[in-house]
């Protein structure tokens, strides 16, 4: 049984990951297929929302850097919302603040993709 | 001195068990909950190397954990008879260029290094490969 879970949130502008769980080396290949499903429909405007995410592994970190050239050359971005203190250490420890939108709530990244035609 | 001891096979489905199994001896030991879970995300990242590049992702093979505590010395050794690992061969990134660039993999040791107050890769006398991580608890004036 798994103990990570990705719930997505499609629609005509943003599309929403809400994850949930561990994700580590066991788990992120389920994030991979949520993020290729969403590029094979050219959808590239993408929160991912992590209230429920209790922890991350660089396994985890790498997916997003795997996917976050294509969404960008295509006019999206990956923006990532509702991180909790524990797990945006991760994030920070390794730079990721620099290169990534990390917005407190998922309504400001939304804005963010609906308000600045990027 | 005392010894703890995990055995498991080298799948990434026992990263789990793993992780529950660095962490209650972690707190045990003495750690708070932050330090616990940056000690347990270290040994995940190790034994994720371990799996991935050691091994191959050949899942039979097998991973001794081993946590040898002394006074405030709270020590994980990782043996495996995979592939040594060379920690020369990887060089602390600039993360903002590393980033820029968007390049996968080696976030791990990088973590490990950050998440530890020492990191270090060994030969066991039966010639297999060992992955020392170590972490001290505060002394009092440090709070």
């Amino acid at each position: 049984m798994s103990n990570f879970k990705i719930n997505v949130r499609e629609s005509s502008t943003v599309n929403v990951l809400d994850l949930k769980g561990y994700l580590d080396a066991h788990t992120a290949p389920e994030l991979e297929k949520a993020f290729q499903n969403l590029l094979e429909e050219k959808k590239y405007k993408i929160v991912v929302n992590c209230r429920e995410l209790t922890y991350i592994s660089s396994a985890g970190l790498g997916v997003f850097m795997a996917y976050i050239e294509d969404v960008r050359k295509n006019h999206g971005d990956i923006k990532l919302s509702n991180m909790s203190p524990k797990v945006f250490n991760v994030f920070d420890l390794l730079g990721f603040p620099l290169l990534y939108d990390i917005t407190k709530d998922e309504a400001d990244a939304i804005q963010k993709f609906t308000s600045a035609k990027k | 001195m005392k010894t703890k001891h995990l055995h498991i096979l080298s799948e990434t489905e026992k990263l789990d068990l793993v992780r529950h199994f660095i962490h209650e001896a972690a707190r045990r030991f003495g750690f708070d909950e932050e330090s616990a879970s940056k000690i347990m995300l270290a040994v995940d990242e190790a034994c994720t190397n371990v799996i991935k590049h050691s091994y191959e992702n050949a899942p039979t093979k097998g991973i001794d954990i081993d946590i040898v505590t002394n006074e405030k010395r709270f020590e994980i050794v990782i043996t495996h008879e995979g592939k040594p690992f060379d920690p020369d061969s990887i060089k602390t990134p600039d993360m903002k260029k590393y980033l820029s660039q968007f390049r996968r993999g080696g976030l791990g040791i990088h973590l490990m290094r950050s998440l530890m107050d020492k990191v270090e890769y060994r030969t066991s006398r039966d010639r297999r490969s060992e992955v020392h991580l170590v972490k001290f608890l505060p002394t009092n004036s440090d709070h």
